[in-house]
């Protein structure tokens, strides 16, 4: 081999193998992970399988589901099927998917310097409808730049690749808040649609979110679009996709959602009666969270059992102290006890929740 | 989330969270007073809107 042949072979060793190290800035892109669930009945501001959010509004009704179909490669898609079509959104309707990134994660994208990076996003997409279909990346500064993508063969996975020009106006901010969201509309109402495709950076407007598209995957009950291999990396390269082991992609997971209890006979920790009427708990997070995290809860009868006395009790834990990583909630939903008292609590309902969200 | 009513947790005379109950949804939430929990941020626009914090039982 020349060594000019061996430099072109080791060019193409770094640009197509993992040598690279971490490139993509998604997390769960191969939506192996859905703490919340794997069927959704989509509704506005909803997240679904980790990391993905909803903006819906009157476009029909979709249900939303972790699948099993996916490219080879992939164990797993995000799949929409139209429930109720609207072949005629009313101006305003639209749904799209978010993934919304925090901006201590984007440093690298040098936004706002004459040195801005250009950004490359991949994806598999599949559906039923051909045409084109539209992907923006929005951010924190009220900036957009889209592109449009076809889906060239029915029920067919293709990946896309499209590059994006560094953003030289703005800045994001070095933080733990939403300073970039990409977003997959699938379908929308003029409001959407009466502007251009943003092919620079520009300032946002809702005219231009779908303006590039011309399918509606709400327009009949027998549509479906699948979605999954979602990679964003600093570049104009798209590489192959990065994949994750599954406990790391959890783990990257729980900054955002935590699901502790989702079922029956679950470990939820030590309890103690602080009054007779009130039973306190500690619980550490397997990770450091984004912010302080809420408490989601059920909140049905005898969701609960303090082991010792047997002593069943309902959800609707209440926060009491919390930070990033811990958290001391109390429940007083029919609870009678002994103060001081305390025992090992679990779940005892099929239906008990207990999780902790700290989403963007 | 989409929230129908927002009640204050008290401990100690001092409010520590709120109890949200959503429109589409069983589950309840206990939200921090933490700025960056998107959840008390919602909150905030709600109130807003022009809605009405409950107080403690």
């Amino acid at each position: 081999m020349t060594k000019a042949a061996e430099l072109a072979k080791m060019g193409e060793v770094l640009t197509n193998s993992q040598i690279g190290g971490r490139r993509n800035i998604v997390i769960n892109g191969a939506m192996q992970i859905s703490q919340r669930g794997t069927s959704f009945s989509v509704s506005d501001n909803i997240y679904t399988l980790d990391r993905f959010v909803t903006e819906f509004s009157g476009l029909g009704a979709f249900t939303l589901t972790q699948s099993t179909d996916a490219p080879d490669g992939f164990g797993n898609s995000l799949k929409l099927d139209c429930t109720t079509a609207d072949a005629s959104p009313a101006s305003g309707d639209i749904f799209q998917l978010f993934h919304k990134i925090e901006g201590q994660n984007l440093q690298q994208l040098k936004k706002g310097t004459s040195d801005a990076e250009k950004v490359t996003l991949s994806f598999f997409v599949k559906s039923n409808k051909t045409g084109n279909m539209q992907v923006n990346l929005r951010d924190a500064n009220s900036r957009i730049i889209g592109a449009t993508y076809a889906i060239s063969s029915a029920n067919t996975w293709e990946r896309k690749t499209i590059t994006f020009d560094g953003d030289t106006s703005g800045s994001i901010a070095n933080d733990n808040t939403t300073e970039l969201t990409i977003e997959f509309p699938v379908g929308s109402g003029s409001n959407y649609t009466s502007g251009a495709v943003p092919t620079a950076w520009e300032a946002s407007s809702d005219a231009d979110r779908n303006a590039g598209s011309n399918i509606n995957i709400a327009d009949n009950t027998a549509n479906e679009w699948y979605l999954t291999g979602i990679q964003l990396e600093a570049g104009s390269q798209a590489t192959p996709f990065e994949h994750r082991s599954f406990g790391e992609e959890l783990s990257l997971c729980q900054r955002y959602y935590f699901q502790k209890i989702n079922g029956n006979s679950q470990p939820v920790g030590i309890g103690s009666y602080i009054s007779s009427g009130q039973i306190r708990t500690y619980i550490d997070f397997p990770v450091e969270m984004r912010a302080d995290p809420s408490i989601v809860t059920s909140s049905g009868t005898s969701h609960f059992n303090l082991e010792n006395p047997s002593d069943s009790f309902d959800g609707g834990w209440v926060l009491v102290q919390i930070n990033k990583t811990s958290a001391i909630p109390y429940a007083t939903g029919s609870v009678s006890g002994t103060t001081s008292y305390s025992g090992i609590i679990r779940s005892t309902s099929a239906d008990a929740r207990l999780a902790f969200n700290a989403e963007l | 989330m989409n929230i129908q009513t927002v009640r204050k947790n008290v401990i100690d005379g001092e409010v520590v969270s709120y109890q949200v109950t959503q429109q589409d949804s069983n589950l309840i939430l206990s939200v921090p007073l933490d700025p960056a929990n998107t959840d008390y941020q919602a909150i905030l626009e709600w109130v807003a809107e022009g809605n009405t914090i409950e107080e403690a039982d």
